[in-house]
């Protein structure tokens, strides 16, 4: 499993990349993996507000249905509408063609709330244990 | 000792509509006693077909090997065990099945006038009474048609119990270890839903509740014994903390096969309870119902029960219709009433000894199960589990052979495989719920078979991710079928 460096990582198993004012969302490779194949994907609106913590999105695999929740607080200016289609994407490439959602950050304190890969791949260890 | 799975004669069978040939006809019927009539000349033309319907011509052998053929693909608890957790596949024993088809039962009328139907009424009276002396609840309503439908009939007095107190309340606490339809059930009768995790031990504490609970929770959701198959044993102090504060306590009843004459819940504190007939009380289920989930509650509650009531007078039953306070009918005339009386065949059958002594066996079927697979497979959490195990692929994760895997090889040592993937806090979940049905001899073979694929998860991986290898299909492509869904015959 791949973890980038420069991505900043969610206890709800989301990945961001920060840029500016804009924050690309997607689910990382661990959530992809336990996932498993997934066949179906719901995202909000352009325009739409999300809020940290809070579902945004929902992920459907052969073996779940699973919320996606929100990394930090904005507003949605751009969706990866192609993904909906296509949604095996995630699958084979969750930190480039599958991201999912950019938003305006609202709040950029929220991000040190973040954990970076290290911390992450921690985390996950200590949650399979 | 061997295990049942053998390759049988097991016939491929068409669609009846690919078997079709123009003008081949399975019936014959006497000539008609009456001029024969075209119904273009009687019918107005906007209900007559444009189109003749395209129904599919075949002879009457062709139909019932049809039938018999698709049956013997199939796999069913009379076949052997059923190890489903969380939806308890026990067997549904042919008296109760013979009590549904009395006649009187069978074909009785819906709308016919209260006093004929005095046997009816008597039995779903008496079985709402032995389900409330069984759980400890005070009333019982028994027109629920699922155990969903029964969490979202529970919810809706709840939410018209804190309506007729002057506030509806906003939140309705679940924890992680319930079952999957809980939320959405809160969710439906307008609730937030709080989600509280459960501890290392896989239960939840009080000292969680009380740090969620105030003025603004309608209800706590859990489910006892859990999805994990553990008792929730501070299930009493937790009620105490949510009554508190104006709150009550529903518990989704549908493992209460491990309960039987052993607790009542609503002496624990529970104000509302569903019962899943067709788990605990061996009505049929599968393939989408029908089921039965009764409700009961407490005292409190009770002018918030559905519509219509059934009121003993004078050793005659009467049929209430109207209740000021009421949620309403949730089910036309008297629910699956089928269903209501291979129930009340069951108990009857059991009694208050054999009951406990069902829920004793369920026990220790799944401890036995549990003893002989741990050291094979990761067991995940270790406080004692009741009527259900759960184990994880965490052991067989090294040589990347997953919960999916194991589940499809065991098919091929003749079981049906056992719950996947749920609960969901426990990643590679194995869920195993093997009921008081099964003698020790299949129980044996069931951890044989199993041990046997531990085994070869360790000696010959491959066989076991491209299992399974005998039966009738091999892999089928879930993800496809998921993607591309095929809801209809076309030519």
């Amino acid at each position: 499993m791949e973890f980038p460096d420069d991505l900043k990582y969610t206890k709800e198993h989301e990945w961001v990349r920060v840029k500016g004012d804009t924050a690309t969302m997607g689910v990382s490779d661990y959530a992809q993996e336990q996932l498993g194949d997934i066949v179906y994907l719901e995202l909000p609106e352009e325009g739409e507000e999300i809020e940290k913590g809070e579902p945004f999105g929902v992920v459907e695999s052969v073996k779940a249905v699973s919320d996606i929740y929100g990394a930090l607080t904005g507003k949605v200016v751009e969706i990866n509408d192609p993904l909906t289609d296509n949604p095996e994407t995630i699958n084979e490439d969750c930190y480039e063609e599958g991201w999912l959602i950019r938003v305006k950050i609202a709040n950029p304190k929220e991000m040190e709330d973040l954990m970076d890969a290290a911390q992450y791949q921690a985390y996950i260890k200590e949650e399979t244990a | 000792m061997s295990t049942p799975g053998a390759t049988g004669l097991i016939l491929e069978e068409g669609l009846l509509f690919e078997q079709s040939v123009p003008g081949r006809i399975g019936f014959s019927l006497p000539a008609p006693d009456v001029p024969e009539t075209d119904p273009k000349t009687k019918l107005s033309k906007n209900i007559l077909r444009q189109k003749e319907a395209a129904l599919p011509e075949i002879s009457e052998v062709d139909s019932v090997r049809h039938f018999v053929r698709l049956s013997q693909q199939n796999y069913c608890k009379d076949a052997g065990l059923f190890p489903l957790g969380s939806c308890t596949m026990k067997y549904n024993p042919k008296t109760t099945e013979a009590a549904a088809r009395i006649s009187g039962f069978a074909n009785s009328h819906p709308l016919a006038s209260p006093e004929a139907m005095q046997g009816n009424l008597k039995l779903i009276y008496e079985l709402q009474n032995y389900l409330a002396e069984i759980s400890g609840m005070d009333f019982v309503t028994p027109w629920p048609a699922a155990g969903s439908h029964g969490e979202l009939t529970g919810m809706l007095m709840i939410r018209a119990y804190h309506t007729a107190k002057g506030n509806p309340r906003k939140k309705v606490i679940i924890p992680d270890s319930a079952h999957g339809t809980n939320p959405a059930s809160a969710a439906i009768c307008q609730y937030d839903v709080v989600t509280l995790p459960s501890n290392k031990d896989g239960i939840l504490t009080a000292d969680a509740v009380k740090a969620v609970m105030d003025d603004n929770v309608a209800a706590l959701m859990v489910t006892n014994p859990n999805t994990l198959g553990i008792f929730e044993e501070n299930i009493q102090e937790i009620c105490e903390i949510v009554h508190k504060k104006g709150g009550l306590v529903y518990c989704d009843g549908a493992n209460l096969n491990a309960l039987l004459g052993i607790v009542k819940l609503g002496e624990a504190g529970i104000d509302v309870l569903h019962f899943n007939l067709h788990k605990t009380f061996s009505t049929p289920h599968g393939g989408g119902g029908p089921g039965a989930g009764p409700v009961g509650v407490k005292k409190k509650l009770e002018p918030f029960l559905p519509t219509p009531l059934i009121i003993k007078e004078n050793g005659t039953f009467k049929v209430e219709r109207e209740r000021p306070q009421s949620i309403g009918r949730v089910k036309a005339y008297f629910g699956n009433f089928g269903m209501l009386v291979r129930a009340y065949a069951y108990i009857r059958e059991f009694g208050p000894q054999g009951l406990r002594h069902i829920s004793e066996m369920a026990v220790l079927n799944s401890n036995y199960i549990r003893k002989g697979l741990e050291g094979a497979y990761h067991l995940p959490y270790s406080k004692p589990s009741l009527h259900e195990c759960v184990f994880s692929d965490k052991f067989q994760k090294e040589k990347e052979i997953k919960t999916l895997d194991i589940s499809k090889r065991l098919m091929d040592y003749g079981f049906h495989p056992f719950t996947i993937y749920f609960p969901l806090i426990v990643h590679g979940a194995m869920m195993i719920e093997p009921t008081e049905s099964e003698p020790k001899a299949s129980l044996d073979q069931f951890i044989e078979a199993m041990q046997k694929i531990a085994k070869e998860c360790e000696e010959n991986p491959e066989l076991v991710k491209k299992a399974p290898h005998n039966t009738f299909r091999s892999r089928l492509d879930e993800v496809k079928a998921a993607r591309e869904l095929k809801l209809r015959w076309t030519v």
